[in-house]
């Protein structure tokens, strides 16, 4: 394996070992925590213009299976590891890690001390970096010169360009809770993550997804019961088209928005997004029900959050992250909206959350009837 | 919801001694529990037999009571303390059984005492095999297909409708107790008897065999309010089929996706509201198909267990902290996470991989099974901190101290063929395997391809060694799909051992070439010692640590943080490996001492060293030092990260603890309370400069150096028994012709008795020259000590402590048992209940004189042996012992605190302990064996020791403390019945004496002839009774009858010992207490005596040391010779 390097835009340089496709990438630097599911965490298309370091340290191990992708390609930038596995093994293995990206064209990097690059996002913050077989001075240009991800709208990379119809479940992973499509849900895509659209299907949705500068008229000519906001990567407040959105269907179907979904309903109904020094991103991220005192151990990427200040008056905020209370979700009781910031659809993480999917249809049904 | 302020005190029960199955992981849970509740401001009463645990420190709870765990007694205690709650699930099965015990009999409700934790319903649906699958089936998960069996007939029928093969989980046994693999009906007949007899409620599961399949734990917790966290998961490198306490395993989980793992993850969930722990920790565990990922409930523990501390120690939550604090009512978003100052409610996610081994003790049971099967048989284990798995597993595997550097090479020193060859018989015929005595004779040389075919026969059968036969294969050229055939074990992690075994052959080929710095870092990397790259390149270990220095290959010390360092972590727990940054942040400007631990428990080296450790690292912080604490221990205090300030998780190699040093740079490093393991590494670290506290490294040679350690004894005029140093066969004659036999031979350098036995002629010193001292692999010599045995001698083990101008004895411990078991077998008595007073004098005047003489400063254990009046020295221990818990706890004196702060420069008279303090209380300790795990090995006890633990007894006079300690030991004296006497010629007078005395109180006797003569003679009646191969029924018959109560059986010479070995197996299997002394049978006599006399009363610890602090103040001590 060939040399790389990934330099950050502080001039912070990281070596190591050239894995799946060769090339340069530049991207924010981040990191994810979770130690299990790493193919859903390598397609999640929220992670599209990101430089993605997994603090597990041994990642490849059961290969890729393509059935726990969570889009049809990986959107992120570029995967840094400490160490790939050179052989795979699961029952459900159709290839490597390596073969995978390289035929994504996905550059990977081996052999980093992601712990050490990781207490140093941690402690100086997400920056963007560069990422390649390079040498560093010239990976260091481009970090320095590539756009900071505050102010950038990302969505039109990984939304999908056409109207599609969703029908699967979850499949042998998850008891279906009514298999009768009783209900039919637009799903905005502005990156969404399969799993969503499984969870929804599982709790008896037939969905449509809609791309992400779909307007709220076109929304409601498929006369839906119900309007989902997915996840999707890049500053929420650069989203414009899509809280403008939004706010034209608040109150006129039910809502329900995940993590970038969230952002938007909450700048739709006033409030204000502001971008976290180095994110939350992982699999076990407590966040607190406050309705019912329960705690969700929850999946959470997400490197802009909504201000709890700035909601005040205008909505309910009804979930804070246990470890620096941090707004995780909130509701619009009035025109059935709601919206969380972490991944009750999980894949990859605990399903502590799936609650919510039917809480959805729930409010559908009151709606409905 | 706050803490409950409806309950004020609490009761928490202990683990009781240690055993396999049931080691220091609960005095570690149990320390945390009390520390926990103490902080809330309970009141605690804690009782546990076990009193070398720190959790019995009388400053841990209000009331400490070192009492039998039995019923009656836990019902005194409660009538004592009125305790509003017991708080059973931190003290492992025997608490959670205890427990269930006192609510079956009324007693908690009689007392109106509350169960918090778990509640009895809980526990008998975790436990309870067919209730437990109910329960599984009533949320509709797959558990394997078994039945409960209650009767042979029964039995039969269910194996028959399973199909073979079948496993056999006997109910409520902890650590698989009587469990094991049935192949075919005829290991079925055998097994299920035993299965049946193992479990109290004679009940057994018989079960689908998942052999082959993936096992994993998970250790999760959960609150009243139904709030949930996975704190670890742990994936066993071992297939199904081999207990996950003998199994190496690993965290996390390493092979499994995500969607395999939430499946796991949501049924955990289920499994645990379900059976209703809805205060505490559990443990759950499942097995994966791994051809198509079908998910198996196999068991579920509803308590903290030994993965609960090793899920602690690999993550950093603190589990039994959180359980007990849960179960006074907090939630787990009250709580904060003392690492990150984060909340508890999180799940510990982390970069590295944590490897666990376990360390077996085979060699110390000859006949055992070897074979690793689902009932646990390992004593110990040693855990590893590495960034990948091979990291870890290379560090794991070279901190078993069992002389390997890590997952080094055994070609050469084992030979495959004879070992295939002994498994082979092994599988077909049960008969143990014995290297020390080859099947195959003369052997050519082995050709690889035989090798590899040979290793592949090995490997296929669980061995303790099993990894390193894979590791050879490897080097052989066994593949991975040939490996994986024979093993099952996942690619995975053979993919990763051969990347390690590639990588010895380009460390070892470089033509001469020195090693560049980037080859050496990866071979740091993989974990690979100096030790082992000195090997591999025909160097030594100094010049691979120079040439590291030269390339300045150094390791980084990373923090173990619950969060993948999400945050900085408050907690300084580290481990070594190899990066870029490193996280130590050495405090500047303090006075540190580091301390060295214990590393894995084994027989001869356990929790007592880790109490011994843990109190240095108290005293020092008390007198304001800062105390850096290495050990590689899971279950111990001593690795918990509050303990010291600052905890280095890491290898008590040489290398591993210079790194350390490097870094650190210590004041002074404490090598004297860890046991053999740190007293071995004295000399090579002062050699290097670091600065060793307490009694010098040439003090401690002297005393171990057998030519040194006479001349001190010439000098001081102490008497030690005859003998000689024997460097092969014609010397240990010649030795032994000279001094006459008995005598007692053992290498030198050994902890522990290894191989120590006492030999009665030529014929047998033949013997153990040839056979026994091969199978010493650890021995670091060759040379061989004879001494002469002095039969019917009494044994003393005396403590002191010592700042090198004054001593101070700290207790005479009295063996109850004659000379010849090892001392940390023999039951002993404190203070020496019947000694003369001239022979004290000359034991403390002796004692005295040898620390003085050695200079020691801080402990020493010196073993004498008392013949009338002659008293001799066997062995001088210039460090911490065995007993030191024992008697701190005995006379209400911290002896290893205060010898620790001697070490750092204290004086005795600035510490205010200046006179021995003679109690009127007396302890007896007693010891406990593991020998219902391993069917077929004799149980007598030798020189050789093969205790696990030890429990002691504590009353106002000897009688009553030693019917406790036996008690403890789970050893019921009966009050009548039938009592067996079989003695040798010499102990037969003595023998009529006690007849007469049981007749008078009640029993009758049954006897061998030789001895019934005897007692006819002295007109106590008898039955005759014949000997195992006299005809039947003979007396294996009447005791598994159950016709007899109690067994006197003393022996001399190997054929009688061999000859009654069978009865000693079937009193162990019965459960029918049994003493092989005089001197113990009359001690035995005495105590039934004073139970018909006077019921059983209980007494704490904090009562007992307050009688003796006032004691001491008003007397001096008696016979205070200088």
């Amino acid at each position: 394996m060939k040399q790389g390097h990934l330099v950050l835009a502080d001039g912070t340089r990281f070596s190591g070992l050239a894995f799946g496709a060769s090339g340069t990438a530049v991207g924010e630097a981040v990191f994810t925590t979770g130690m299990t599911g790493y193919e859903e965490v390598l397609t999640d298309p929220s992670y599209c213009g990101q430089i993605l370091t997994m603090t597990a340290p041994q990642i490849g191990n059961t290969g890729i299976n393509l059935e726990d992708a969570e889009a049809r390609r990986p959107a992120l930038r570029a995967f840094i590891v400490r160490e790939v596995s050179e052989l795979t093994s699961n029952w459900r293995a159709v290839q490597s890690l390596d073969a995978y990206l390289k035929k994504e064209g996905i550059i990977g990097l081996s052999g980093v001390d992601t712990r050490t690059l990781t207490r140093h996002i941690r402690d100086v913050g997400a920056q963007m970096a560069a990422v390649g077989a390079e040498d560093p001075a010239t990976l260091h240009d481009r970090a320095k010169a590539a756009p900071p991800m505050t102010g950038q709208d990302l969505t039109g990379e990984v939304t999908t360009t056409e109207t599609f119809e969703w029908s699967e479940g979850s499949g042998v992973w998850a008891e279906p809770r009514d298999s009768a499509q009783r209900w039919h849900v637009v799903a905005v895509d502005f990156g969404v993550k399969l799993n969503i659209l499984r969870c929804l299907v599982d709790e008896g949705c037939k969905v449509t997804v809609v791309p992400a500068t779909t307007t709220a008229d076109e929304i409601l000519a498929h006369d839906p019961d119900g309007v989902f906001l997915s996840n999707g990567p890049g500053d929420p407040a650069a989203v414009t088209q899509g809280v403008e959105t939004v706010r034209d269907l608040l109150g006129r179907r039910p809502i329900f928005g995940i993590c970038l979904g969230h952002q938007l309903m909450s700048l739709a109904l006033g409030g204000e997004t502001y971008k976290l020094k180095f994110g939350h991103r992982g699999l076990n991220q407590p966040v607190k029900d406050l309705a019912t005192g329960r705690v969700e151990i929850t999946t959470q990427n997400h490197g802009f959050c909504v201000d709890v200040d700035s909601l005040k008056g205008k909505c309910t905020v009804t979930h804070l992250h246990l470890n620096d209370d941090t707004c995780e979700g909130i509701a619009h009781v009035e025109t059935g909206a709601f919206s969380v910031q972490y991944h009750p659809e999980a894949a990859a993480g605990p399903h502590d959350s799936r609650y919510l999917f039917r809480r959805f249809t729930d409010v559908i049904a009151r709606q409905r009837s | 919801m706050p803490r409950r302020d409806d309950i004020k005190s609490i009761l928490l029960i202990g683990s009781g001694p240690i055993v396999i199955g049931q080691a220091c992981e609960f005095d570690y849970s149990g320390t945390q529990g009390a520390k926990a509740l103490q902080e809330e401001g309970y009141r605690v009463v804690l009782v546990n037999s076990n009193p070398a645990t720190i959790m019995t420190d009388p400053e841990f709870a209000d009331r400490t009571y070192v009492e039998p765990l039995t019923p009656e007694v836990l019902e005194a205690i409660i009538e004592r303390e009125k305790p509003d709650a017991v708080l059973p699930t931190l003290g492992g099965q025997t608490a959670l059984n205890l427990t269930l015990e006192l609510a079956s009999r009324g007693i908690l409700d009689k007392h109106g005492v509350e169960l918090i934790g778990a509640r009895v319903d809980a526990i008998r649906k975790a436990e309870e095999r067919d209730l437990f699958k109910a329960a599984m089936d009533k949320i509709g998960l797959e558990s394997a297909r078994a039945e409960v069996a209650r009767t042979i007939e029964d039995a039969n029928d269910i194996a028959d409708r399973i199909g073979f093969p079948v496993i056999l989980r006997p109910s409520l046994t902890l650590g698989g107790s009587g469990g094991g693999v049935a192949y075919n009906r005829a290991e079925f007949d055998s097994a299920i008897r035993w299965a049946f007899q193992c479990s109290p409620i004679h009940e057994c599961l018989i079960e689908e065999s998942l052999l082959g399949w993936k096992e994993y734990e998970l250790e999760v917790i959960r609150d009243h309010a139904d709030n949930f966290a996975v704190i670890c998961t742990i994936e066993n490198f071992d297939p199904m089929g081999v207990h996950t306490g003998d199994s190496i395993t690993v965290a996390p989980a390493m092979t499994l996706t995500d969607r395999e793992y939430q499946r796991l993850r949501n049924a955990a969930r289920d499994i645990i509201t379900e059976i209703g722990v809805d205060t505490g920790g559990s443990n759950i565990q499942f097995s994966i198909n791994p051809q198509d990922g079908r998910v198996i409930v196999i068991e579920m523990n509803p308590r903290v267990s030994r993965s609960s501390a090793l899920a602690s120690k690999a993550t950093g939550y603190p589990i039994a902290k959180i359980a007990a604090k849960l179960a006074v009512g907090y939630r787990l978003d009250e709580l904060r996470n003392d690492i990150t100052d984060t909340s508890s409610a999180f799940e510990p996610t982390i970069d590295y991989v944590v490897t666990k081994v376990p360390r077996f003790a085979f060699e110390k049971f000859a006949g055992a099974d070897p074979r690793l099967t689902t009932q646990m048989k390992s004593v110990g284990e040693a855990m590893a901190i590495g960034r990948t798995f091979k990291e870890s597993l290379q560090k794991a595997t070279r901190s078993l101290e069992i002389g390997r550097d890590g997952l080094t090479s055994l070609l050469g020193k084992v030979e495959y063929r004879d070992l295939a060859a002994q498994v082979r018989r092994l599988r077909e015929t049960g008969e143990a395997i014995n290297q020390a005595k080859p099947m195959l004779q003369d052997l050519p040389d082995a050709t690889e391809t035989e090798l590899r075919e040979a290793i592949r026969e090995v490997i296929h059968t669980p061995l303790a060694d099993r990894i390193w036969y894979i590791a050879d294969g490897l080097r052989v050229g066994l593949t991975i799909d040939d490996i994986h055939q024979a093993t099952d074990i996942d690619k995975w992690f053979l993919e990763q051992m051969r990347q390690i075994i590639a990588f010895e052959g380009v460390l070892g080929d470089t033509d001469g070439v020195a090693l560049s710095p980037d080859m050496l870092r990866h071979a740091k990397e993989l974990g690979f010692s100096d030790r082992q790259i000195a090997a591999l390149r025909g160097e030594t270990p100094g010049e691979v640590r120079r040439m590291r220095a030269d390339h300045g290959v150094a390791p980084v010390f990373s923090r173990v943080d619950t969060c993948a360092a999400e945050f900085p972590s408050l907690t300084p727990y580290m481990y070594s490996t190899w990066g870029l940054d490193s996280e130590a942040k050495v405090s500047p400007g303090k006075r540190k001492v580091m301390i060295l631990g214990g590393g894995p428990n084994r027989i001869g080296q356990g929790i007592e060293f880790d109490y011994c450790c843990v109190h240095a690292s108290f005293a020092l912080k008390e007198v304001g030092f800062e105390t850096i604490m290495v050990n590689c221990n899971p279950e111990t205090v001593s690795t918990d990260y509050d303990t010291s300030d600052r905890l280095y998780f890491e290898p008590l190699t040489y290398e591993d603890v210079m790194h350390i040093v490097d870094i650190e740079k210590p004041d002074g490093v404490i090598v004297q309370f860890g046991g053999q393991t740190p007293l071995k590494l004295a000399v090579p670290l002062a050699r290097a400069g670091v600065p060793i506290l307490g009694t010098s490294a040439d003090a401690i040679d002297r005393a171990e150096d057998r030519e040194r350690f006479d001349e001190l004894l010439t000098k001081l005029s102490l008497k030690r028994p005859r003998g000689g140093i024997a460097k092969g066969t014609k010397d240990a004659y010649a030795v032994a012709d000279r001094i006459g036999f008995p005598v007692v031979v053992r290498p030198s350098y050994v902890l522990g008795g290894r191989a120590m036995e006492i030999v009665h002629s030529r014929e047998e010193l033949a013997r153990y020259m040839t056979v026994a001292l091969e199978a010493v692999s650890d021995a670091e010599t060759q040379t061989i000590l004879v001494d002469e045995f002095l039969k019917d001698a009494i044994e003393v083990d005396v403590d002191c402590v010592s700042d090198g101008e004054e001593v101070v004895i700290g207790g005479l411990l009295q063996h109850i048992e004659e000379a010849g078991i090892h001392s940390g077998d023999s039951s002993m008595a404190l203070p020496a209940h019947a000694l003369p007073p001239e022979v004290l004098a000359t034991l403390r005047s002796s004692t005295r004189a040898l620390a003085l003489e050695l200079g020691v400063v801080g402990l020493m254990n010196v073993q004498f042996a008392v013949r009338g009046s002659a008293v001799y020295v066997i062995e001088v221990n210039p460090r911490a012992s065995r007993t030191i818990p024992f008697i701190s706890k005995t006379i209400g004196v911290p002896l290893a605190k205060i010898a620790a702060k001697v070490m750092a420069g204290a004086t005795l008279r600035e510490l205010d302990y200046t006179r021995e303090i003679v109690t009127h209380h007396i302890a007896v300790k007693e010891s406990v064996f593991p020998f219902s795990k391993f069917p077929g090995v004799d149980t007598i006890l030798t020189p050789e020791m093969r205790s696990t633990g030890e429990v002691m007894g504590i009353a106002d006079n000897f009688p009553d403390a030693f019917y406790k300690a036996l008690l403890s030991a789970y050893l019921e004296l009966p009050t009548d019945g039938k009592v067996f006497i079989s003695v040798k010629d010499d102990d037969k007078p003595a023998a009529a004496d006690l007849a007469r005395r049981l007749a008078e109180l009640g029993f009758e006797i049954i006897a061998t002839a030789g001895t019934r003569d005897r007692l006819q003679r002295a007109g106590v009646a008898a039955e005759l009774v014949h000997k195992v191969g006299e005809g039947r029924p003979h007396i294996v018959d009447h005791l598994q009858n159950g016709d007899i109560c109690l067994v006197f059986n003393t022996t001399e010479g190997a054929r009688a010992i061999r000859d009654s070995r069978s009865m000693r197996r079937q009193t162990v299997m019965s459960d029918v207490p049994y003493f092989t002394t005089i001197a113990a049978a009359v001690a035995a006599v005495d105590a039934i005596e004073a139970r018909k006399l006077r019921p059983l009363s209980v007494c704490s610890l904090q009562e007992y040391h307050a009688r003796t602090t006032k004691l001491a103040s008003v007397r001096p001590p008696p016979t205070q010779a200088r």
